[in-house]
């Protein structure tokens, strides 16, 4: 990838990240003050001994809980993926495999210009890879036993070439913080959900103390809220899908380019894909962040835009035909082609 | 009047220094990725006395080829210079080549872990050197357009500034995929 075209990408993830923490924090605040006004509307006309909400309790609460998330995510995001996952450090590799996977990744370190990612094993028997940190300098890469038990070394290199471009480009951190602040949107959703119950039957009640319908402005409100918060863990993880199919052809590339071989990513794409059982340990959240989906998901597979919309990865078809074209052209014109002309 | 002159001369001084440390910054970017080169190289020559000791015994009818080896890695090692070290590696490379082409037909060796290891060892070390090389190469073109192109040519002499000579790849198979895998032991 020329120089620009890879600044360009840096800096566009870099921004995608800022505008997903400033939706992040407008969410929560709508949840938070959204339920406040809610409230407030409902009790304005009770009798003055009944409750009246005039301090905006909630909405403060949510937007603090909201900006100390955010913190930690920033923070402890790629700690927390790694401790879910169940990943332990290699720091001295004692199998051949383990050793094998060090020198790779040193290897791949020197053909992207980065400094060497720290590395983990997360002890699952399905394949499977993933990349975290904030920037170059914090990254990790994860890989599962599986993987290293089932790849030669073509192939492990086209994967951690793979990981390599994904925090090259920064990916890394749009990744990390979207599956921080994904899984804090569904306990949202659901904590608020609960909390429903307990504050439907207030609103019922001082309804039926004036015994007509509720104030319509309220109603409005309150329907907007409630939309918002029962869409939001829909629309978050959609969101988290859209854009981690979009960076898996870039990273295919990339790596491919970074290897100068793109058959040994191809080969090992087929391997992981082949493998049926869902790779257990790493959760939901984090699927986005895997160089195949862990749940091996049925819809992926599926052309058509629902498929399209539910998966997080783009159909393996299309990431292998891809990688086999490129093959084909470096073996035509003797140079790969750049990972920018493949992705676009 | 004067003034103006004064901008002028101010501005030229400006320039010449930009100019002189956007030198010396890709002269020591230079250097630099030739001593990642360097150190994968060193660790290289520090492996192939291992690994011909651990497999003199097996390989006693190969002789020749072990000697060869030898040979090329002392080469090697005291080549000075890009084109010759880049000529010596090369030799060295296809030395070793023979010598795991030829360790396949001792089953033995096949199973040792120590070998097996210096393999990976040697040829992760091949790989680095593979991948280093061209950030060599990229630097250094890029530190010889630089100091090649108008005006800031004109400064290259200040800068003590000479091209950089690149690591040329003689074989034409090397240089269509530069990744060797002389690992036996494939899944």
């Amino acid at each position: 990838m020329s120089d620009q075209n890879l600044f360009a990408q840096q800096e566009s993830n870099k921004r995608k990240s800022a505008w997903l923490v400033a939706g992040f924090l407008l969410f929560f605040a709508w949840i938070g003050f959204g339920g406040d006004l809610a409230l407030y509307l409902g009790t304005r006309d009770s009798p003055p001994e009944q409750y009246h909400h005039v301090i905006p309790w909630i909405g403060l609460a949510a937007t603090a809980f909201a900006a100390v998330l955010t913190g930690t995510s920033w923070k402890h995001g790629a700690r927390r993926v790694l401790t879910a996952a169940g990943a332990w450090e290699l720091i001295e590799p004692d199998t051949p495999e383990q050793k094998r996977l060090r020198n790779v990744v040193e290897e791949m370190a020197i053909a992207a210009g980065l400094p060497v990612p720290r590395i983990w094993i997360v002890p699952d028997d399905d394949p499977n890879a993933f990349a975290t940190g904030r920037d170059p300098l914090s990254a990790h890469v994860a890989v599962t036993e599986g993987l290293l038990a089932r790849l030669d070394r073509d192939e492990l290199q086209g994967v951690i070439a793979h990981e390599m471009s994904h925090i090259r480009n920064f990916d890394i951190r749009l990744m990390t913080l979207l599956a921080a602040l994904v899984g804090a949107i569904a306990l949202l959703s659901d904590a608020m959900r609960q909390f429903l119950r307990f504050g439907g039957r207030v609103g019922g009640r001082s309804r039926g103390g004036r015994g007509k319908g509720g104030n319509p402005v309220a109603l409005i409100v309150l329907a907007v809220w409630l939309i918002s918060l029962i869409l939001a863990p829909l629309v978050s993880s959609l969101l988290s899908m859209a854009v981690s199919r979009k960076r898996e052809f870039l990273a295919d590339a990339t790596g491919a380019q970074l290897t100068r071989n793109p058959i040994g990513l191809a080969r090992a794409l087929e391997k992981l894909a082949a493998e049926h059982g869902p790779t257990r340990t790493i959760a939901r959240g984090a699927a986005h962040m895997c160089i195949v989906d862990p749940g091996h998901s049925k819809f992926a597979e599926r052309p058509g835009f629902l498929g399209h919309l539910f998966s997080s990865h783009p159909p393996m078809r299309q990431r292998l035909a891809r990688l086999r074209g490129m093959a084909y052209q470096a073996e035509k014109q003797g140079t790969l082609p750049n990972p920018a002309d493949v992705t676009g | 009047m004067g003034f103006v002159l004064l901008a002028i001369l101010a501005a030229i001084v400006l320039w010449v220094i930009a100019a002189y440390n956007s030198l010396i910054a890709l002269k020591n970017q230079v250097v630099n990725a030739w001593k990642q080169i360097d150190v994968q190289l060193k660790r290289r020559h520090d492996l192939i006395p291992n690994l011909v000791n651990t497999v003199k015994g097996a390989m006693e009818f190969e002789r020749s080829t072990l000697e060869a080896v030898i040979s090329a890695r002392n080469r090697a090692v005291s080549a000075t210079g890009v084109a010759a070290t880049a000529k010596a590696e090369g030799e060295l490379t296809q030395a070793l080549g023979r010598l795991f082409a030829l360790s396949e037909n001792y089953p033995e060796l096949k199973a040792n872990q120590n070998v097996l290891q210096l393999q990976e060892e040697l040829t992760s070390t091949e790989n680095k050197v593979g991948f280093a090389r061209q950030l060599y190469n990229d630097v250094s073109t890029q530190y010889n357009t630089k100091q090649q192109q108008f005006p800031t040519s004109l400064v290259a002499g200040l800068a003590k500034a000479s091209p950089a000579e690149l690591w040329e790849i003689e074989e034409p198979g090397e240089r269509a995929v530069p990744k060797v895998d002389l690992s036996m032991n494939k899944p």
